[in-house]
């Protein structure tokens, strides 16, 4: 099928070359690459043919979406994000029921071994009545959609981790695209929601080099999450200092001290918040006031409350602790008595 | 389950449980033995006097300085140094506020109305140097020490890694050394510390339970005796 450059596209848009330009050179410098590359990356983008993307949200509360689709404004980004062919996103699209459908098994057939999957939401494995779209349960399509596949974006933490909806007791039995599909390559572009720019870079890069970006050990882009929160942290001098806020509304929140004795997550969480920030730059949650919640970490949702500080331990409960006061004083007393026997028994000899 | 999880989750929670058993065994085993009755006339009536052994014992005595006075400033250094990170670096402090939170249901200023002061970063990180500095040199001495050396044993050697390891790695922590992620800094930070709960009650360590208990009662058996103390 033939498609329009993508960089013709984005002059039909109105986009001029100088903000083309900016946006690879932010693009190239986000994804770690030296400035000698960006017209490599503005050349090879300009003359990418428009992808072939089929977006199949399963569990899911659409925040991904709406955080990719930038819903305050059209932006590069959004509009790198609609110069590929999404060819089925039912949020999205204007078709629905059977011609929806319809346009996702064209789209498959005849872009296969091609297009670029996106998922986001988790998998429910219990019943398949859980989470069904057009009377398909989630883990059929996702394996049917997979097989075809160039390569699978999981968008979001329940995509990639299995999310809110995978938190204790897991009522869905859901899981991480990871769990499901094994042969074929997954990137993971956790967040709850994830930074618009960090997709619209992974895309880049796969327009750009045709390959996928290098991935840290949870499948997430190194270029985007290789470094915590709190290492970006503008308030980490503060930290340093031993300078904390001790509540929300102390003269050390009003201050910006550090969030840490709040709950923040920061040291623990790796993501691209710190430096690409949110809202075309404005801020991120720590520079809005509150701590980092760990959303792009696995498992973010069962790791205790957001409000307990990161020292803090997982003890149990006091009557742990009190059984080994009690097999401690038991173990002591009966000891001694047998040395008191001994000694008794070393005497009478 | 990441490594941070299990430090912070199930070896926390058995390195405390083996620590409180093995300690309050140990402790109890030992005060609980059977004193011998001692038939003979006491020179001082009043033993209890003794127990200012305590404190004497824990400054060097002037005949001896030349000897131990090595032993006593590395000692106090490390000591100290170790006593104020732990019990006034801030997460440190988080984290025991944690612990009474989960015994009481409230932390330390619920329970006392007391502030628990901390230090700053920068002291604390000088005062774990100090520390760190000063076991380094008491093991040189150990080692090159010909009589220490011979009266050294696995328990010794192995006690002093034990008690270096969450020093170091807690600076590591701090510092972000390696290039390691800090989640794995700290979680081995955590497993350092665990390791030292776990052989604590069982090696030279105890100590830290016995030595006044030990110090006082021979204090009291010295000034019964009427030995100059």
């Amino acid at each position: 099928m033939s498609s329009p450059l993508l960089g013709e596209f984005l002059r039909s848009h109105g986009v001029t070359r100088r903000d083309f330009l900016q946006f690879c050179t932010t693009t190239a410098a986000l994804m770690g690459l030296s400035s000698a590359m960006v017209p490599r990356v503005a050349a090879a983008l300009a003359q990418a043919r428009r992808p072939s993307v089929i977006w199949l949200p399963f569990q899911e509360c659409t925040g991904c979406t709406e955080s990719i689709t930038r819903a305050h404004g059209s932006t590069l980004e959004s509009l790198i994000f609609q110069g590929i062919s999404l060819d089925y996103q039912h949020t999205l699209q204007a078709a629905a029921g059977d011609a929806a459908e319809r346009a996702r098994e064209t789209a498959m057939q005849e872009n296969w071994g091609r297009y670029l999957l996106i998922v986001d939401g988790s998998i429910p494995t219990g019943n398949k009545g859980f989470s069904t779209i057009a009377g398909r349960d989630n883990l059929s399509l996702l394996q049917e959609a997979a097989r075809g596949a160039a390569a699978i974006v999981a968008l979001g933490s329940c995509a990639a981790f299995g999310g809110i909806p995978g938190a204790d007791p897991n009522p869905t039995g859901a899981v991480a695209v990871s769990a499901i599909v094994k042969d074929k390559p997954i990137i993971n572009v956790s967040g709850c929601p994830p930074i618009p720019v960090v997709i619209t870079g992974v895309l880049t890069q796969y327009l750009t080099f045709g390959k996928l970006p290098e991935l840290d050990a949870l499948g997430r882009p190194r270029s985007f999450y290789g470094q915590t929160i709190h290492d970006r942290c503008y308030r980490r001098p503060f930290y340093e200092r031993g300078q904390f806020a001790d509540s929300f509304d102390d003269e050390g929140a009003r201050q910006g001290w550090c969030l840490y004795k709040l709950g923040c997550r920061g040291p623990t969480t790796h993501n691209a918040c710190a430096t690409v920030k949110w809202n075309d730059g404005t801020s991120f949650p720590i520079e809005a006031g509150h701590g980092c919640i760990g959303c792009s970490e696995p498992g973010f949702w069962d790791k205790g409350g957001f409000y307990q500080p990161l020292s803090t331990g997982q003890w149990g409960s006091a009557r742990t602790l009190g059984t080994a006061v009690g097999v401690g004083t038991a173990l002591g007393v009966a000891s001694a008595a047998l040395a008191r026997r001994r000694q008794k028994d070393a005497e009478g000899a | 389950m990441n490594l941070l999880d299990f430090a912070r989750g199930p070896a926390l929670q058995w390195s405390l449980v083996i620590f409180v058993v093995g300690v309050l065994w140990r402790l109890l085993g030992v005060l609980l033995l059977r004193t011998r009755k001692d038939l003979s006339e006491p020179r001082q009536a009043a033993a209890w006097k003794g127990l200012r052994l305590i404190a004497l014992r824990s400054w060097p005595r002037k005949e001896f300085l030349g000897g131990t006075a090595f032993g006593e400033v590395m000692g106090y250094a490390f000591h100290i140094g170790f006593l104020l990170t732990l019990f006034f670096y801030v997460p440190h402090v988080l984290f025991f506020a944690d612990i009474a939170r989960g015994l009481f249901g409230t932390d330390l200023h619920g329970l006392t109305g007391l502030h628990w002061p901390t230090l700053p970063n920068g002291v604390v990180t000088l005062l774990s140097a100090i520390s760190i500095a000063a076991l380094v040199a008491v093991l040189i001495h150990r080692i090159v020490n010909p009589v220490k050396r011979l009266i050294s044993n696995f328990d010794d050697y192995f006690s002093w890694l034990v008690t270096i390891a969450p020093l170091a790695t807690g600076m590591a922590a701090f510092a972000h050394l390696g290039g390691w992620p800090y989640e794995r800094l700290l979680a081995v930070h955590l497993l350092s510390a665990e390791l030292l709960l776990v052989w604590f009650p069982f090696g030279k360590l105890m100590h830290a339970f016995t030595i006044f208990v030990a110090r006082g009662s021979t204090g009291m058996l010295f000034e019964r005796k009427g030995a100059s103390l």
